[in-house]
């Protein structure tokens, strides 16, 4: 098991087979590791905004500056119009980004490193985008194929253009992130079956670069969830604030 | 734009490619549809739990937090305005107060110079005219004595020589006749002694 770099992605059912009609939903390791990131990120939030005291603990601390941040990320891309959106940007930033931590420690899984997961998610953004564009400006939501300044002949070819690139939004909002996790999960293994193979005698540089790695694919964990809550505010920007 | 498209051929190239690649000793378990219903199904329901508690309980705490935070530095910021004009206007007070009790000050230095000076001067006035006055009294007497000193000299000398006169000869003699030739030899010898 542990020569195989893509093991680690493995999802295995944890307890009995649950099955609803043809669905087979049952609780595996990938399940195990949503409740855990989801309870953590209750669990820290609820700790942070339990209290309120002017000079804030560690914990209240920690729940403001990720309230601040995500706050001023939104604000920043997609203006203040995208306020009623806040709690799902915010949301999905967290659950992202603790999915991606929790991934860091050995042994874990790593939910964000499953297509089918990054993909929902992405899909729900693009259609929610989608329908609230089309809520906003109607019909008009449809210039925002037509850009302004084009000559009248290259219209057709930017329209086509434009229209495809839109409808790539959740798959290349998906793939990203989870190429992304599979990627640095892989080479990380990868690396670390080297350490082994090698020994004492030669093990010394893949280890190194195994906790070179470790530091860059945190700031990858990291990277990853921001880019994907803030791509997730242009697209929002672009339904809320209509420019082309 | 050519990185998306790139990413998008991969993802295509792993739908398309998926019995191949099932076909290798395990693949990519992600392309592995075994899970996927479950996986939406525990997303949606972790995610959704997740949203609603958060947006319901948790943010709204946080974000009033933040601003009761806020609300409270702004007035903690009046007041320390406030406070700083008060100290101000209490410096500007107190400086004015200072200035005033200087010119005070200097206005009571200049006047009492001035009476010292006066009463100094008065004094020394006064001083001078009872100077004046024994120096004129002290001429005065000076002036009665010399005119009075020939006489009493005269006198003396008179005396003297008829007393001596009359150890010599044995008789008195006549005391008109001795002072006639004394005042003759004190006139004579006077311009020597008193440069009249």
């Amino acid at each position: 098991m542990a020569a195989n770099p893509m093991s680690q992605f493995d999802v295995y059912r944890i307890g009995p087979e649950i099955k609803v009609g043809a669905f087979d939903i049952s609780f595996t390791n990938a399940s195990l590791f949503m409740i855990i990131s989801t309870v953590s990120i209750l669990l820290v939030f609820n700790l942070g905004s339990k209290r309120n005291s002017v000079l804030p603990n560690k914990m209240q601390l920690l729940a403001e500056l990720s309230y601040t941040f995500v706050a001023k990320m939104i604000s920043d891309t997609a203006g203040s119009k995208a306020k009623p959106y806040f709690a799902f940007i915010f949301s999905l930033f967290m659950f992202v980004l603790f999915c991606n931590m929790f991934g860091m420690i050995p042994y874990t899984f790593t939910v964000t490193s499953h297509i089918i997961v990054t993909f929902i998610l992405a899909a729900f953004i693009f259609i929610g985008v989608t329908v609230i564009g089309f809520i906003k400006h109607g019909f008009g939501y449809l210039k925002l194929f037509v850009p302004s300044g084009v000559p009248a002949v290259l219209l057709p070819l930017i329209v086509v253009i434009e229209i495809i690139s839109y409808l790539s939004r959740p798959i290349s909002l998906s793939v990203r992130l989870f190429a992304n996790m599979m990627a640095g999960h892989t080479m990380m293994k990868v690396f670390g079956g080297f350490v082994i193979s090698l020994g004492l005698v030669g093990g010394w540089l893949p280890l190194s670069f195994s906790v070179a790695l470790t530091g860059l694919e945190i700031l990858v964990a990291f990277l990853q969830a921001y880019v994907f809550a803030i791509l997730t505010c242009i697209y929002l920007n672009d339904a809320l604030n209509l420019h082309h | 734009m050519i990185k998306k498209i790139f990413f998008q051929s991969i993802f295509f190239s792993f739908l398309f490619f998926k019995e191949a690649f099932a076909a290798e000793s395990g693949g990519m378990p992600q392309l592995n549809p075994e899970f996927w219903i479950s996986q939406i199904f525990w997303l949606v329901l972790t995610f959704g739990i997740m949203y609603v508690v958060l947006s319901k309980f948790i943010l709204p705490k946080i974000s009033n937090n933040l601003e009761s935070r806020k609300s409270q530095i702004l007035e903690n910021i009046e007041a320390a305005e406030k406070q700083r004009e008060d100290s101000e206007a209490k410096l500007k007070e107190y400086d004015e107060i200072i200035l005033k009790s200087k010119m005070e000050a200097k206005t009571i230095f200049n006047q009492t110079r001035e009476k010292t000076l006066k009463d100094i001067g008065v004094k020394k006035e006064v001083l001078d005219q009872q100077i004046d006055d024994e120096i004129n009294k002290a001429e005065k007497e000076i002036e009665v004595l010399r005119v009075s000193a020939p006489d009493k000299i005269n006198k003396i000398a008179i005396e003297t020589s008829s007393e001596l006169l009359e150890k010599l000869i044995g008789s008195g003699v006549n005391s008109s006749s001795i002072s006639a030739i004394v005042d003759d030899l004190s006139r004579r010898n006077g311009d020597k002694y008193y440069g009249n």
